[in-house]
């Protein structure tokens, strides 16, 4: 056992799921922004901002994904508290703020990302679409998948995101007078910021001792 | 709700569900009965934790009803992005605390995804067993609880009682009777202890009884067919707008099981066993899905104890765990249904951002549409019968 090399003898081809997104680019056309398929594993793609909801309609109605697994979002800047492991007491230190995207790339700080699935062949696919950085706003898709409605409204409380037509935004969890939105990198984790963070300190002993150290 | 395709929907959940819009328009027409607003909870025996359900009444019948979340939610999200990898599990141990090895494993699949590394035969085959275990602990409770719900008492002893050499099972396979933490990237944390195998067998034995126990004691039982006949009908089409999963869907007549129909490094395939549906879609078939399950469970877990393979528990992974950079989605059929994890790592030692998408949560988010025009004692009905924890709902 141990780490599993993969030989060069097979390139790695996954020919249901190239077919599935074959099939998903031609109903969609160019509203497909970029895909991926990693054999074996998963399939995504990426859309325009604009055709988010007709890309979920369509995949419900007429490539038959029937089945909705979740919705949320995604904050691709690094954390300006990095792991939160900072002395307070000590000016914070410099770090990259670079903002990188995902798999299939991305041109704002925020993306939606929802995962749907056909129950009859299995297939399932994740879609993710941009949030444009000024108006953090995408449609809602509570209308195509009725159980996007409370997805949206927790992507809404925690991300700061707006689905324009969701027909009730309320929070979720938070109180309705919280202010900022949780689960963005730059939402402070209080906890961490009031204490030092004693460090990593609880690195177990793996059984066989010191083998396998390959770091 | 449209789209009412002969093809998709059974008879009898079209007829049902014809009863159910009847009932709205009589409350609309006829009922010029005062409203009034019924507050269900945070602490109710019905919400396994504290969920509080608003609902709106007119006369006897709900006009609509709203569960109101965020009693516990603990922001799980938010601190696995301060965690290392190995720390998460016992974050999400806590996330349905029933069945907590089960929450487990699909994280600590998604990260071995990412970094390329799969257990060993016999780790994988004791992941399955222990998972299967949860399971039955999980929802022998429910069946009990089921019970208490509907007004009869006798079920939930037994099952406290017979979840117990459950727990028992776990506890001293993992140390830990809820919170076990026992799953490690790459393995697990150590090997089964001496005469675990036959005490398991012993207690699988038990469990069928108890399952055969409750099957006649309260699914033969007249009162309670007629609490939960027909009661809460949730077509085929909606469950799957909803993102139900688990025993709930497959009650609705959907045959979808994780188990059996996704590649996991898991040891479900090595056995033979079957997938329970029923086409009603009601209360009573979402509670017998889950009796059948539970036996199939224990059936399970015999035929993978026979077979554990021999070897190490635990493949060679770095003493520091940095997993490289990616996206992974794993999910696992659970107790409660799919629970998975989106996993983005970005080559640190701990995850840049984890989605859990828990069972609960969907399976809940149902209840403003399954309540309108149902009568105030049905609402627990449904409620018991969708099964939920709230540390899934909440995360």
């Amino acid at each position: 056992m141990g780490l599993r090399l993969s030989s060069p003898a097979e390139p790695p081809v996954d020919a249901a799921r190239d077919a599935m997104v074959a099939e998903v680019r031609a109903v969609l056309g160019a509203a497909v922004l970029d895909s991926l398929v990693k054999p074996g594993d998963d399939a995504w793609i990426r859309v325009s901002t604009g055709a988010w909801r007709q890309t979920l309609q369509s995949l419900r109605t007429v490539l038959g994904f029937h089945y909705f697994c979740f919705l949320s979002a995604i904050d691709w800047m690094p954390s300006p508290f990095g792991r939160g492991e900072d002395d307070p007491t000590q000016p914070a230190p410099e770090r990259d703020a670079t903002i990188r995207p995902g798999y299939c790339g991305g041109d704002t700080r925020m993306q939606v990302f929802a995962r749907v699935v056909n129950p009859v062949t299995h297939a399932a696919i994740t879609v993710k679409a941009d949030v444009p950085d000024d108006t953090m706003t995408v449609d809602s898709v509570a209308d195509v998948y009725e159980g996007a409605n409370w997805h949206e409204r927790e992507a809404h409380e925690m991300f700061g995101i707006s689905f324009a037509g969701h027909p009730d935004l309320r929070n979720m969890y938070l109180p309705s007078d919280f202010e900022g939105h949780p689960l963005r990198k730059d939402f402070p984790l209080l906890a961490r910021m009031v204490k030092p963070w004693p460090g990593i300190v609880d690195v177990e002993p793996l059984p066989g001792g010191g083998e396998g150290d390959e770091s | 709700m449209t789209a009412l395709d002969d093809a998709v929907l059974g008879d009898r959940q079209r007829l049902s569900y014809i009863a159910s819009q009847a009932a709205d328009a009589r409350l609309n027409v006829e009922l010029e009965t005062e409203g009034m607003t019924l507050n269900i909870g945070p602490q109710h025996p019905a919400t396994h934790g504290t969920l509080r359900i608003i609902a709106r009444l007119d006369g006897e019948q709900v006009v609509w009803a709203e569960p109101s979340c965020g009693y516990m939610h603990r922001g799980y999200e938010k601190l696995t992005e301060v965690r290392t990898y190995p720390q998460v599990t016992t974050l999400v141990n806590r996330i349905d605390w029933l069945g907590s090895f089960a929450n487990e494993v699909p994280f600590i699949l998604a990260a071995e995804k990412l970094m390329g590394v799969e257990a060993p035969p016999r780790a994988q085959w004791i992941r399955t067993i222990l998972f299967e275990l949860s399971r039955v602990a999980n929802v022998s409770l429910f069946l009990g609880d089921l019970g208490v719900q509907l007004g009869a008492i006798t079920p939930v002893f037994l099952a406290f009682r017979d979840r117990e050499y459950v727990l028992n099972l776990i506890e001293s396979a993992t140390g830990g009777r809820f919170h076990p933490n026992f799953d490690r990237i790459g393995g697990l944390k150590d090997d089964l202890p001496a005469g675990w195998i036959a005490e398991t067998k012993q207690v699988m034995r038990k469990m069928r009884n108890f399952c055969d126990e409750i099957e006649s004691l309260l699914f033969g039982n007249e009162i309670f067919q007629s609490r939960t006949r027909g009661i809460g009908v949730i077509p085929r089409d909606v469950a799957m707008q909803y993102g139900l999963s688990g025993a709930n869907l497959r009650a609705s007549g959907v045959d979808w099981d994780l188990r059996r129909d996704q590649d996991s490094p898991m040891a479900w395939n090595k056995v033979s066993w079957k997938v329970h549906t029923h086409p009603d879609g009601d209360s009573f078939a979402r509670c017998w899905v889950r009796l059948q399950e539970t036996r199939e469970a224990t059936l399970i877990v015999d035929q993978l104890l026979d077979g554990i393979p021999s070897g190490p528990v635990m493949a060679k992974v770095p003493k520091i765990i940095k997993v490289p950079e990616g996206e992974a989605w794993v999910s696992t059929e659970n107790p409660l249904g799919e629970m998975g994890y989106y996993v983005v790592s970005r080559g640190d030692i701990g995850p840049f951002r984890v989605k859990i998408r828990s069972a609960s949560f969907n399976n809940i988010s149902i209840v403003p549409w399954a309540l309108r025009g149902v009568y105030v004692p049905d609402i627990i009905t449904i409620l018991a019968s969708l099964y939920f924890i709230l540390g899934d709902i909440d995360r």
